[in-house]
């Protein structure tokens, strides 16, 4: 895994409270991890203060997996 | 209307987690109040507290994790993690699990507080402030609204009754617990789980309170010492944190299924004093008629109150409280034992009416009076026996329990024995 996708899955095993085993690239937050709406757009403002990017709302809406947002934050860095 | 008994209890307390162990430290003398360690205190006035006792669970110490999720907790202001803890205990102390569709719709939640999530309030400002809108979390108004405790509680216990919340500052648990029989006695809920939470122990509220010169600023060195009602040497309240739930239910159903009855919710009187934002009327009129209101609705007369658990904050106002109760009594005023157990506890503001009420509960199941700590040399001569320094053994049948808050709002509950009637 790379360095963003280890953040990213220690955000949400933080956040969610899940086991590490559980967060895997395919995951959906909300199917897979209990997340509901309301923690969906807290992790969306915990990806952006550790990565230091911007994700608009819409961007955010497609944020469903946990490979989403490693997608997401690995081509806002690029 | 319907009768309404009091069937489970829970608590948070600075003497401990667990109504039980509050209450047997209670009677023993136990002292809550110290010096405030957890934040900066020098630059206050006021630098002492009542705090709930935080550990691992045992020995009667609160630990957060037993009653909810970590993850959960950071969502939230403690004051909802409190109740949520003490409504875990009442309810399984009732022995009530309401899960057909028909239990579920007559139970109901009433829980109130008096500020709130302030701590939270305070942080998310910082955060508007410092980081910008986009940085303040989903979680920044569901963790703090006052409903939420209720809301919470309904929530993880599938209440689907009435839904509810009391703010009326000091006199909030009082209120929840007297709107929620009032709810059981007119047939929208036969269950109700009803009290009052608090977590103010933060820097802004301490300097808040100590601004409106509401707390103790004399005893600083002398953490136990402060909290003193009815002495000379009072100064202001001690402030405490927690919070108080019981199970209310409508007495039928109570006996249906063979519950315990802690006592029956009688008589709950309330009043506004229209006088001043902070202070009581000087003559005491409104605490006088909210009690009288009280005892008419009980059916009652002043002669049949055995013990009163006063407001009795420590401060200026405790005379103008003991002033409407002799007017109250009358003659039966050397029957009565009048006690603060702020004393011991401190002032647990929009929780302090539900604690207080379950101290009476428990003074009318054990027939004892809990004491007045420090009530080395009253300010006033009273025929009352105001229970200074120990706990009394006593015969308690009716108990009267006076809660006053800011804004001239007055509420007094009565509870009775209850003996299979």
């Amino acid at each position: 895994m790379s360095d963003i996708a280890e953040r990213v899955k220690k955000i949400v095993i933080d956040h969610l409270g899940v086991d590490a085993e559980k967060v895997s690239e395919g995951a959906s937050f909300i199917d897979d991890l209990g997340a509901d709406s309301l923690d969906t757009v807290e992790l969306v403002m915990a990806f952006e203060e550790e990565f230091g990017v911007e994700i608009p709302d819409d961007a955010a809406d497609s944020i469903l997996t946990v490979g989403d947002a490693v997608k997401f934050i690995e081509k806002a860095q690029a | 209307m319907r009768r309404v008994v009091i069937t489970g209890t829970g608590m948070v307390s600075p003497l401990g987690c667990g109504t039980e162990v509050s209450w047997s430290r209670l009677l023993a003398g136990g002292n809550a109040a110290r010096k405030v360690t957890e934040f900066e205190v020098e630059d206050l006035p006021a630098k002492i507290a009542c705090r709930i006792p935080f550990g691992d669970g045992s020995d009667g110490t609160f630990n957060a994790d037993d009653w909810m999720e970590p993850k959960e907790q950071r969502k939230v202001d403690p004051f909802i993690v409190y109740a949520m803890a003490a409504a875990d205990m009442a309810l399984a102390d009732a022995g009530w699990k309401p899960e057909s569709d028909e239990d579920q719709i007559a139970t109901g939640a009433l829980i109130g507080s008096g500020i709130g999530g302030l701590e939270g309030i305070v942080e998310g400002g910082y955060t508007l402030r410092d980081k910008g809108p986009r940085r303040l979390s989903p979680f920044f108004i569901p963790g703090r609204l006052i409903n939420l405790a209720s809301g919470q509680v309904s929530i993880r216990h599938k209440l689907r009754g009435p839904n509810h919340s009391v703010v009326t500052a000091c006199s909030t648990g009082a209120h929840a617990i007297g709107d929620a029989s009032r709810l059981i006695a007119l047939g929208d809920a036969d269950v109700m789980v009803a009290g009052g939470t608090e977590s103010p122990i933060c820097r802004i509220s301490l300097a808040g309170f100590a601004a409106c010169k509401a707390l103790s600023t004399q005893h600083n060195d002398n953490p136990e010492k402060a909290s003193r009602p009815y002495d000379a040497d009072r100064d202001g309240f001690v402030m405490g944190e927690g919070a108080g739930i019981v199970i209310l239910e409508e007495l039928e159903h109570a006996k249906a299924r063979g519950a315990r009855i802690y006592a029956e919710v009688v008589g709950y009187g309330l009043s506004g004093d229209a006088f001043h934002i902070t202070a009581p009327s000087e003559d005491g009129d409104g605490a006088y008629r909210c009690m009288q209101m009280a005892l008419k609705r009980a059916g009652l007369t002043a002669a049949d109150v055995d013990y009163i658990n006063a407001h009795g904050t420590s401060t200026m106002a405790d005379t103008i409280e003991l002033g409407a109760v002799e007017r109250l009594v009358g003659d039966s005023a050397s029957k009565i034992s009048m006690s603060s157990t702020k004393s011991a506890i401190g002032h647990l503001l929009g929780a302090a009416g539900a604690v207080e009420a379950i101290f009476s509960a428990l003074a009318i199941r054990d027939n004892v009076a809990p004491p007045t700590l420090n009530l080395d040399n009253p300010s006033v001569e009273t025929k009352i026996d105001l229970v200074p320094h120990v706990a009394r053994k006593r015969e308690i049948n009716v108990a009267l329990s006076n809660s006053f808050g800011f804004g001239g709002t007055n509420a007094s509950l009565v509870l009775r024995r209850y003996k299979g009637d």
